[in-house]
């Protein structure tokens, strides 16, 4: 492998700890998804395009990765009440703190959770991460809307255990 | 770029809050804030709350990368991975020159191509067969539980001729339950059963299979997928109802731990 590849790699590797430690919730379980997402970039390294752009398509493969790891998984809730590692863990009984985004965050779908994070968190333009969550371009800016109501409706309204049993 | 007269839309305030606007429609939107404070008012929260996520977050961007995740680390046991399966195929060829030699080669003159050898494809489907039949079983899925770990490998050991031992999953979330002989296509076979914390169960299936050493095959039935290949005269199987690109790195997993096993003695 080349000494460039490796280093344009690494170079992505903090914000995608920082993309899979937000949706994960857990750091160990983070970092196995960066892992893996890296060492299927290593593997599929010589089949990518290469008009394609890295950070977009390393997004994507994590975020595939987590998709279908844990949101198959129905019993979201049940993993989250055993999510132990996590600094903060979102158990369901505990109120929401005011201004707790990042448990905020974690009540909405995946979808609308990664929006708001490439977006909001890691900067990427509206079509690439359009292209990450492999959406039509002309409807992020109605999803990321939708998002952000939703994320300020449970920030101002702190109704966790509400919404978790509607989810 | 957009008309700064058109009227102010959705899509521009998300554009303000992200910052992403040229000027003049970004002033364009600042104008119509200040006419409608109830918009200004959400507009405003929402802008906070991105910055709020943004700060929560940056800590773990800042964090040193772990030695695990570095490409050098990653690139290094891939290539060790790769020189593995060489090594495999290598063994495989071996084979087939053997074969070749020993005369077995010439009733294939007129063949179109070799027939492909059954063999992991049978160790695949005993298996899956062992798999549906006790991954659903609640009051008994194994036969001796993994609290007698040692018990248990010894006495599989000794009935499968072939030391065993259970490989570690719990980096895949998976936990020994136990396990169970079974009679399989050649004699004994072994099942070794894990589970997870949200009840989904994996088997790795062993049975002695005098076949020539292969790669990884993969076979789907139904909703159960499998892993199966041979190596030094035993057949391996991993099965789980999951998809392939979640078994494949538990298989590897299992194939690498398997293989820095103590090895039996390698006959002709």
């Amino acid at each position: 492998m080349d000494d460039d590849l490796g280093s344009r790699l690494e170079q992505q590797i903090p914000a995608l700890r920082r993309y899979a430690f937000a949706l994960a919730r857990n750091s160990a379980e983070a970092d196995d998804l960066v892992q893996d997402c890296l060492e299927r970039a290593l593997s599929r390294w010589s089949l990518r395009r290469a008009d394609g752009d890295l950070r977009a398509w390393l997004f994507a493969i994590l975020r595939n990765q987590f998709v279908n790891a844990y949101h198959r998984n129905k019993r979201r809730g049940i993993q989250v009440a055993e999510d132990v590692n996590a600094a903060s863990p979102a158990g369901q009984d505990r109120a929401l703190e005011l201004g707790d985004a990042l448990a905020a965050l974690d009540l909405l779908p995946e979808d609308q959770k990664s929006l708001l994070l490439l977006v909001g968190v890691e900067d990427f333009s509206y079509a690439e991460a359009a292209q990450v969550l492999g959406i039509p371009e002309g409807t992020v800016m109605s999803r990321l809307s939708r998002a952000r109501k939703r994320l300020r409706e449970i920030l101002e309204s702190g109704r966790v255990p509400l919404l978790r049993r509607v989810k | 770029m957009r008309d700064a007269h058109a009227p102010i839309g959705e899509d521009d305030l998300q554009a303000f809050i992200d910052q992403r606007l040229d000027d003049p429609r970004r002033a364009a939107v600042e104008a119509y804030l200040a006419e409608h404070p109830e918009v200004a008012k959400r507009v405003e929260a929402e802008r906070r709350q991105r910055d709020m996520l943004r700060d929560l977050l940056q800590p773990k961007f800042d964090e040193p990368i772990p030695a695990h995740l570095r490409i050098d680390t990653l690139a290094a046991a891939r290539r060790e991975r790769r020189r593995g399966r060489w090594q495999t195929a290598a063994a495989a060829c071996v084979m087939f020159v053997v074969g070749a030699g020993s005369g077995w080669f010439a009733a294939m003159d007129a063949r179109p191509g070799p027939t492909p050898r059954p063999m992991p494809m049978a160790v695949a489907d005993e298996a899956t067969l062992a798999y549906s039949t006790f991954v659903g079983e609640v009051m008994h899925p194994v036969e001796v539980r993994a609290d007698d770990q040692s018990h248990l490998m010894t006495w599989l050991s000794k009935r499968l001729d072939h030391p065993m031992s259970a490989p570690d999953l719990s980096g895949y979330g998976f936990r020994l339950m136990g396990g169970r002989l079974l009679p399989g296509g050649s004699g004994a076979a072994a099942q070794l059963m894990y589970d997870d914390d949200h009840g989904n169960r994996l088997t790795l299936y062993v049975e002695a299979a005098h076949g020539e050493t292969t790669a990884f095959r993969f076979a789907q039935d139904r909703d159960m997928a499998t892993f199966v290949w041979i190596d030094k005269g035993m057949g391996f199987a991993v099965t789980a109802k999951t998809g392939r690109d979640t078994l494949l790195p538990i298989a590897e997993a299992v194939y690498r731990q398997l293989d820095t096993a103590p090895a039996p003695a390698r006959s002709g």
